[in-house]
């Protein structure tokens, strides 16, 4: 299989101050690639999520580890965005990263389970030589339902994928 | 003035309540100053108090984290905690997570207050 380079691939160290700009970025090229605004919203939250959870985990909150992010703009077999996140931090084993019981309230460990509920994919993998890599892919409603649905993104209750 | 990664939080008095008025987004860098501002003023505690997320725009799970935390804190203080004003795209993220029924959410200040 053809592998289509990255539209967008950038380098940044493991501060948590720089989530926003990251946001901020993702979120041009999402409404740019006729993301709606619920949809654009999501996919910036799971980024954010996922860069923190490299920050705080991978890195245990020290500041200069290195993340790449890499953002793939997919036509075929139908529209989506493809990000894989990879970093030189902790390995964790991909079958232990888990959503914990949302019967519990209590404060932390709910980044997992936003990343899976706002995007169509949410895929963890080691890196060799070291490190992981995490591949979040999201399609716009747009491109799997019919158009006339786009009336009716904006609201929160319909934006859960 | 505030820098990147500390909020702007308002706190004030109202009518024996505690409104506290976190301005901006609120992710990983920040939500620590939300965290500590929130730890302070349920020091004191107060019978009631109000977040007014209103003029927060986005909200991570470390932002939510920190809500938790402060509700949990809040009960065992006998506090009431209400959160008012939530912007669609912060109210979705509590629902995500399941949390928009555990808090008690009021479309804005003074329902909270007359709660």
């Amino acid at each position: 299989m053809t592998r289509l380079p990255p539209a967008i691939r950038i380098e940044i160290l493991s501060r948590a101050d720089l989530l926003a700009p990251v946001r901020a970025m993702l979120t041009s090229f999402a409404e740019r690639s006729g993301f709606d605004e619920v949809e654009t919203g999501h996919l910036a939250l799971a980024v954010d999520e996922a860069l923190a959870n490299v920050i705080r985990h991978g890195y245990d909150s020290r500041p200069d580890g290195r993340i790449w992010l890499s953002a793939f703009l997919i036509e075929e077999p139908e529209r989506r965005i493809r990000i894989e996140i990879e970093d030189e931090g902790h390995q964790t084993e991909p079958a232990k990263i888990a959503s914990r019981d949302l019967e519990e309230v209590r404060p932390g460990g709910l980044g997992v389970h936003i990343m899976q509920e706002v995007t169509d994919t949410c895929q963890f993998e080691r890196r060799t030589p070291g490190g992981m890599r995490l591949i979040l892919e999201k399609t716009p409603r747009g491109a799997k339902e019919d158009h006339s649905d786009q009336n009716h993104a904006g609201t929160p209750e319909n934006g859960h994928q | 003035m505030t820098s990147g990664n500390d909020m702007e939080i308002q706190v004030e008095n109202r009518d024996g309540s505690v409104l506290v008025t976190p301005i901006g987004e609120v992710d990983l860098a920040r939500s620590p100053s939300l965290r500590s501002r929130l730890a302070q003023v349920l020091g004191d505690s107060p019978a009631r108090l109000v977040v007014d997320l209103s003029q927060v725009p986005y909200m991570d799970s470390s932002g939510v984290a920190t809500l938790v935390e402060a509700l949990q804190q809040s009960r065992a203080r006998n506090c009431s905690l209400f959160l008012a004003g939530l912007q669609d795209r912060v109210r979705s993220v509590f629902e995500i997570a399941r949390l928009d029924t555990v808090f008690t959410i009021t479309p804005d200040v003074n329902s909270a207050l007359e709660a």
